[in-house]
């Protein structure tokens, strides 16, 4: 896009021309905008042309770069994998690298911060929140002593791999936060994505960590507040199943209860 | 925070929604049964005036809702059942139907063995 393009203001409405000539087609984004100087919020809208092959993050960077420089969003990769761009797309969560304009024809797509969050600015969340409940389960191979690394790798078989390969492949995008009621209602309920995280390591035959998981996912905002909505699962852009990782957590939480009646020397400390 | 009307957002949240509401109908059915015990304890004649209640329109009326909020309750789960059961055979999880399915056949027999108890 030429960066020298006409751009002509009307109220909130803002609408870009190259060389004077208007678009053959166009879609129109509504944008919200929040300035946290002036605390004010809104909905802008831009009118953009429209290209077949575009997706909503194109759509963004072109505001950005020709019409309104001072739109703030995330995003990195532009495919799918950094889960730097999620956004609500007109009312969804998605990651705006993926969601087409066309598949919103004839529009308007509504753009909004991912729900659930507190804004930063414009589309921009604060999910430090969230960084902290993923570190709080531990999220890495613990051994009760590692083994010299001269005794080599440690070996798992391909259906040792597939009992957690699912939960691997979370990009941390939030999406499943945006989609949780949950977490809506409750700020300190670990979530989706940090609970199926901690049902990944659990599962891993190589790690010894898990009594130290099941103090945090058995606690007060753990898995027991998961009414299993399901729509984390279904809104996940690369096909983790986390409302199935918190209900098979929740078995093992309850066999864990019962165990403290049956054996009790054995149970958690 | 979301606002009271966030169960209306969207057709997966509203069925939860119902969901959850059909343990409130289950909840009072299983009151009206547990009273409906008592009654028989009490006698032919406590036993007689409680079903002549139960009998009135209003009463009937509860219990049809009442059935179909715990069918949903019943099918909802079931169906949810193979996502909180890694059941594998190797490294393949064993297909949804497989797991949901028993369920289904057991609900049927204990709904048959019931009804040969009272029809009989």
């Amino acid at each position: 896009m030429a960066a020298d393009q006409a751009v002509e203001r009307s109220g909130d409405s803002v609408r870009a021309a190259s060389g004077g000539v208007a678009p053959a087609e166009s879609i129109t984004l509504e944008v919200y905008r929040y300035d946290p100087s002036t605390g004010e919020e809104s909905f802008q809208s831009y009118d953009v042309e429209f290209e077949d092959d575009w997706v909503v993050l194109d759509a963004l960077n072109h505001i950005k770069d020709t019409i309104d420089g001072t739109l703030s969003y995330r995003w990195s990769c532009r495919m799918g994998v950094c889960g730097s761009c999620g956004m609500m797309v007109s009312g969804y969560p998605k990651l705006t690298c993926s969601a087409f304009l066309r598949d919103y024809l004839p529009g308007p797509i509504r753009v909004e911060p991912l729900l659930n969050f507190e804004v930063e600015r414009d589309l921009i969340i604060d999910f430090d929140g969230f960084l902290e409940k993923l570190e709080s389960v531990k999220p890495w191979i613990i051994r009760d002593q590692d083994k010299p690394i001269e005794d080599g790798e440690y070996l798992q078989t391909p259906a040792q791999l597939a009992s957690y390969k699912n939960y691997t492949m979370c990009i941390n995008c939030m999406l499943c936060y945006a989609a949780c009621p949950v977490f809506g209602h409750n700020p300190d309920f670990l979530g989706p994505a940090a609970l199926a995280l901690a049902h990944r390591y659990n599962l891993d035959s190589r790690d010894e960590g898990r009594e130290q998981r099941l103090k945090v996912i058995l606690s007060n905002d753990g898995i027991w507040d998961c009414t299993f909505v399901g729509e984390c699962s279904i809104v996940c852009p690369k096909g983790v199943d986390p409302a199935g990782a918190i209900q098979q957590s929740k078995v093992t939480g309850a066999m864990e209860y019962y165990k403290s009646f049956l054996a009790p020397w054995k149970s958690r400390k | 925070m979301l606002g009271a009307g966030w169960w209306m957002g969207r057709p997966r949240y509203f069925l939860v929604f119902v969901r959850e509401l059909t343990a409130f109908f289950i909840g009072a059915y299983l009151v009206f049964l547990l009273i409906l015990i008592k009654q028989v304890a009490e006698g032919a004649e406590a036993y007689q005036s409680y079903v002549d209640f139960l009998a009135s329109p209003g009463m009937i009326a509860f219990h049809v809702v009442a059935f179909f909020f715990a069918m949903f309750h019943s099918i909802s789960f079931f169906n949810l059942i193979p996502q909180g059961m890694a059941i594998r055979i190797g490294e393949e999880r064993v297909h949804p139907a497989l797991i949901s399915g028993p369920n289904y056949v057991f609900w049927a027999v204990a709904t048959a063995v019931v009804l040969l108890v009272i029809l009989l």
